[in-house]
């Protein structure tokens, strides 16, 4: 028998969390002291180290914010605000999420349509495949703004163009993983479905697609947080719409270092969660398909 | 009656890299109806090529070769034989009953007769009550029985079998033999058997194809004289052993000039 403490997986868990947030409230005090040592002496006063310590972890824009500040904002600006309020992050999250998702869903779509005519036909593998390479090798943040300006010049704003920036970077994992998994059959599954006379069609829909699976799944699961990245780079171009990125752009214009780690936050654990179900609906897919259990 | 399959000064050259190779030279060989035959020799020797020349797999260089009378390109458009591979190739998304009805599936067949279909040729392996398994639910040799069960889902004449136990362990290797040969005097296919072990070529076969490497060429061809129905036993009597004897002198005078 193994000891319990050996197969337990919560307490490294733990652990690794507890040292992140004791090396957070350490730098806390560290980098936000001088602020707070100008100010004291502004205001002569004399604090002991517990009260310096815990003035430090309670100015109003701090340069380093702590865990329980974020989230004390985060708390405030979800459930104490009401949905509709430009104020309230939940709406400024559910705006990158709609951008994200859209943005996730024809990525996708456009990933695999890529990748079916690259493995059908020579030509469009060595046709696309460099430009799909190179479209990658220009950086995000100079191509958002041009599109959100592009767009804006025929009247499209708003979720449009954020969701366009989020397809154009998860289209990529995509293409790449699902090249590779439709041609993961085999020489022999291949030969299998030449002697049944299958046509590509069939040898398509009966192999080559339900053998892509698992590439589909580790590609969407890279996708959508980058689709999530696409969507707030697209806001952070174009502030009038609301969404995460905004909150990020006005929070770095007024100093706010508190919302602008209130965001950050949020948008991580919206990647995680979205990360985290696409994983979920994989699994489902996988015991559709006997896979072990 | 006309051979099923019939090569004459069949040669295949593949190009490589490395210049061309000589799988096959001058192959001439009938295949007739219900016969089991078999083929053996060492790697290289192309006993694989001509299985898959003979399924339309790899085109022949030179000479003719035909199946049911017909080219093996035609042959293959109209199903005429089911093909065994080394490895089971079994779908891992498909349940037993689902890969046994692939190939049916892909003629298009109605729902109804592939069911009975699936039904009767579980059957013929001894497989039943397997169905609704996953591959991985089932042994090597139960896997490979799936596969067999699958080459038979068409009710073609000719079974090709390429090695289809070479995987597996000796004493499963037996059992399937013995089923193997069963299933060939219920069904009365033509079965061609490419095989490296000498036992079971000379324990299943009515005729055995000898062949050499470099160029792969066939060095002779012995009908056996062991009666159709075979006990395991048979493999200690002396007519079994005279046969086993002539095989391996042909593979040894096949290998000499390498040395």
């Amino acid at each position: 028998m193994t000891a319990w403490w050996r197969t337990n997986k919560l307490i490294p868990i733990l652990t690794v969390v507890a040292a992140i947030l004791l090396f957070w409230y350490a730098m806390a005090v560290v980098m936000n002291s001088p602020w707070q040592i100008r100010l004291n002496e502004r205001a002569g006063a004399e604090v002991g180290f517990t009260e310096f310590v815990l003035q430090t972890y309670d100015q109003a824009k701090p340069v380093l914010p702590v865990p329980h500040q974020i989230l004390a904002v985060i708390w405030d600006a979800t459930v104490n605000t009401d949905i509709n309020s430009p104020r309230s992050l939940a709406y400024h999250a559910l705006v990158t999420l709609s951008a994200t998702l859209w943005g996730f869903a024809f990525g996708t779509v456009l990933g695999i349509l890529l990748a079916v005519a690259i493995i059908h036909n020579d030509a469009s593998d060595r046709s696309l495949m460099p430009w799909i390479i190179a479209s990658q090798t220009v950086p995000i943040l100079a191509i958002a703004p041009m599109i959100v300006v592009g767009l804006a010049a025929f009247s499209i704003t708003g979720l449009v163009p954020k969701a366009i920036i989020s397809m154009y970077l998860s289209f990529f994992p995509v293409v790449v993983g699902m090249v590779k998994g439709l041609r993961a059959p085999d020489r022999l599954e291949l030969d299998l479905m030449r002697t049944y006379n299958a046509s590509a069609f069939q040898v398509f829909t009966k192999l080559r697609w339900p053998s892509a699976m698992p590439f589909l799944f580790a590609s969407m699961r890279v996708g959508i947080a980058i689709s999530l990245i696409g969507a707030v780079v697209g806001e952070l171009s174009n502030a009038a719409g609301g969404g995460l990125g905004v909150r990020l752009l006005t929070g770095s214009y007024n100093g706010q270092t508190i919302q602008i780690w209130a965001a950050l936050l949020l948008a991580a654990a919206l990647a995680a969660t979205l990360v985290g179900l696409v994983g979920v609906v994989e699994r489902l897919v996988a015991r559709q398909m006997g896979a072990r259990t | 009656m006309s051979p099923v399959v019939s090569a004459k000064d069949l040669g295949l050259v593949f190009q490589t890299n490395d210049g061309p190779v000589h799988a096959l030279s001058e192959v001439n060989l009938d295949i007739n109806q219900g016969d089991f035959v078999s083929f053996i020799g060492p790697s290289g020797c192309g006993k694989t090529t001509f299985l898959r020349v003979i399924a339309d797999l790899e085109q022949p260089t030179e000479g003719t070769i035909s199946v049911n009378g017909m080219t093996p390109h035609e042959a293959r458009l109209s199903r005429a034989y089911g093909y065994v591979f080394q490895a089971s190739a079994l779908l891992p998304w498909r349940r037993i009953d689902q890969n046994v009805a692939l190939p049916l599936e892909i003629t298009g067949t109605p729902r109804a007769q592939i069911n009975e279909r699936v039904k009767q040729v579980l059957d013929l392996v001894d497989l039943s009550g397997f169905e609704k398994k996953h591959p991985w639910q089932l042994s090597g040799g139960m896997q490979q029985r799936v596969s067999i069960a699958r080459a038979l889902a068409f009710e073609a004449s000719l079974l090709l079998m390429d090695e289809p136990f070479g995987a597996l362990d000796e004493i499963v290797r037996d059992h399937l033999n013995a089923q193997l040969l069963d299933l060939w005097k219920r069904t009365e296919k033509t079965i061609c058997f490419v095989t490296h072990s000498i036992p079971e070529a000379v324990y299943l076969s009515t005729r055995i194809v000898v062949m050499s490497p470099r160029p792969g060429r066939v060095i002779d061809v012995i009908e056996s004289t062991l009666p159709r129905d075979r006990p395991l036993e048979i493999r200690e009597s002396a007519a079994f052993l005279t046969i086993a004897h002539r095989v391996r002198e042909g593979l040894r005078a096949g290998h000499s000039y390498e040395e």
